[in-house]
């Protein structure tokens, strides 16, 4: 459990430091997130590897268990909202009215192409 | 007991431990609501959270900086939670190998959508020019978002209400929406959740099917990089 937090957090570490020391506008831990795909592929190859928190089942436990939570991580950041309630009694339906539809018409855009290119190239593959 | 009640609260209040209490308690009820009513979009347990929490607050006359002093332990864990999602990532590595093309054209469209619309409807809504800069980036990851939002000379804390006000959203409207258009790819569905509502989309997700999760996490994450690109560009060109 330790050692797999540790893996994990030494994953961002790594992936933070490097960011900025070449200075590339990426977050920290999208690199991290690389890196720790890069082990687990790196340990289908290398059996070696398959030991401490890569053995066993323990990185892939303590990330399910993480992964099973993230919506409790949103929570002190979305409560920041009380800050701006006096904004939102000003705008408020505006930027509600704003958001949703843009959300709506985001998913709608983003499923349909979706959709449409993945049925597009997979009838590519099937014509010889 | 304490004979003097307020000098306790002074105590409570000021550490760590009262605001992490309230936030987990907080999210282990509405999260074991939203379980009692499968996962019914309505009951999401970061809209209840939000609500009960600050209410608590404003009840309490607590500044938000307090309670994020506290909270932020939680806070920090969004970091480690994303280098999680390389393994739901490595163990669906062949549907996503087989998949990279069509994501990366609803990559293009989809982060596009989601910026030029919110500019053009904040425009047309005449709204000033700082709210509508301060929206533009409300479909990425709230650090990201705020980041972009900085460099615009934005206000970035309007922009993280936005991106919540966002998420939340989105996680609420994506299932309804995705049935009523019958589409059953539960890759797409994951994708376009993940493009239009960053992490508590992909939150999402996950209860809802775990490929969706996976597709969900790839997009916010290929999301938080193109909208960086995309929205300087883009408020030059919409807000001339």
């Amino acid at each position: 459990m330790i050692a797999s937090l540790s893996l994990i957090l030494l994953c961002q570490l790594v992936g933070e430091v490097g960011v900025r020391a070449l200075a590339v506008p990426v977050p920290g831990p999208v690199v991290g997130l690389v890196l720790l795909l890069l082990l687990l592929l790196a340990r289908d190859r290398y059996p070696a590897l398959a030991r401490g928190p890569l053995g066993n089942d323990g990185v892939e436990s303590a990330s399910r268990g993480m992964l099973a939570n993230l919506s409790l991580l949103f929570i002190p950041a979305g409560v920041g909202v009380v800050q701006k309630l006096d904004l939102l009694a000003e705008h408020g339906i505006a930027i509600l009215v704003i958001l949703a539809v843009s959300v709506i018409v985001t998913l709608l855009a983003t499923v349909a192409t979706f959709v449409a290119a993945s049925s597009l190239f997979s009838r590519e593959d099937e014509t010889p | 007991m304490s004979d003097n009640p307020f000098s306790l609260w002074v105590y409570l209040s000021q550490s760590p431990l009262l605001w992490l209490t309230v936030t987990l308690l907080t999210y282990a009820v509405t999260d074991a609501v939203s379980l009692k009513t499968r996962r019914h979009p309505l009951a999401n347990p970061v809209l209840h959270s939000l609500w009960i929490i600050g209410l608590f607050l404003l009840l309490t006359g607590t500044s938000y900086t307090t309670y994020f002093a506290g909270a932020q332990f939680v806070h920090f864990l969004l970091g480690p939670a994303t280098v999680a999602l390389a393994v739901p990532l490595y163990e669906n590595r062949k549907r996503v190998a087989a998949a990279v093309l069509p994501m990366l054209v609803a990559l293009a469209v989809g982060s596009l959508t989601a910026i030029v619309s919110v500019v053009l409807l904040a425009r047309a809504f005449g709204l000033p020019r700082e709210i509508i800069l301060s929206l533009a980036p409300k479909s990425v990851t709230a650090g990201v978002a705020m980041g972009i939002s900085e460099s615009l000379h934005a206000d970035p804390s309007l922009t993280a209400v936005s991106v919540i006000l966002t998420g939340i959203m989105g996680a609420i409207i994506v299932t309804p929406l995705m049935n009523f258009t019958g589409i059953t790819d539960f890759r797409g569905r994951g994708f376009a959740a993940g493009i239009a509502a960053h992490g508590i989309g992909t939150a999402r997700a996950f209860q809802v099917d775990e490929v969706a999760g996976v597709f969900a996490g790839i997009a916010m994450s290929l999301n938080a990089l193109v909208t960086s690109l995309l929205v300087p560009l883009a408020v030059t060109y919409l807000l001339r």
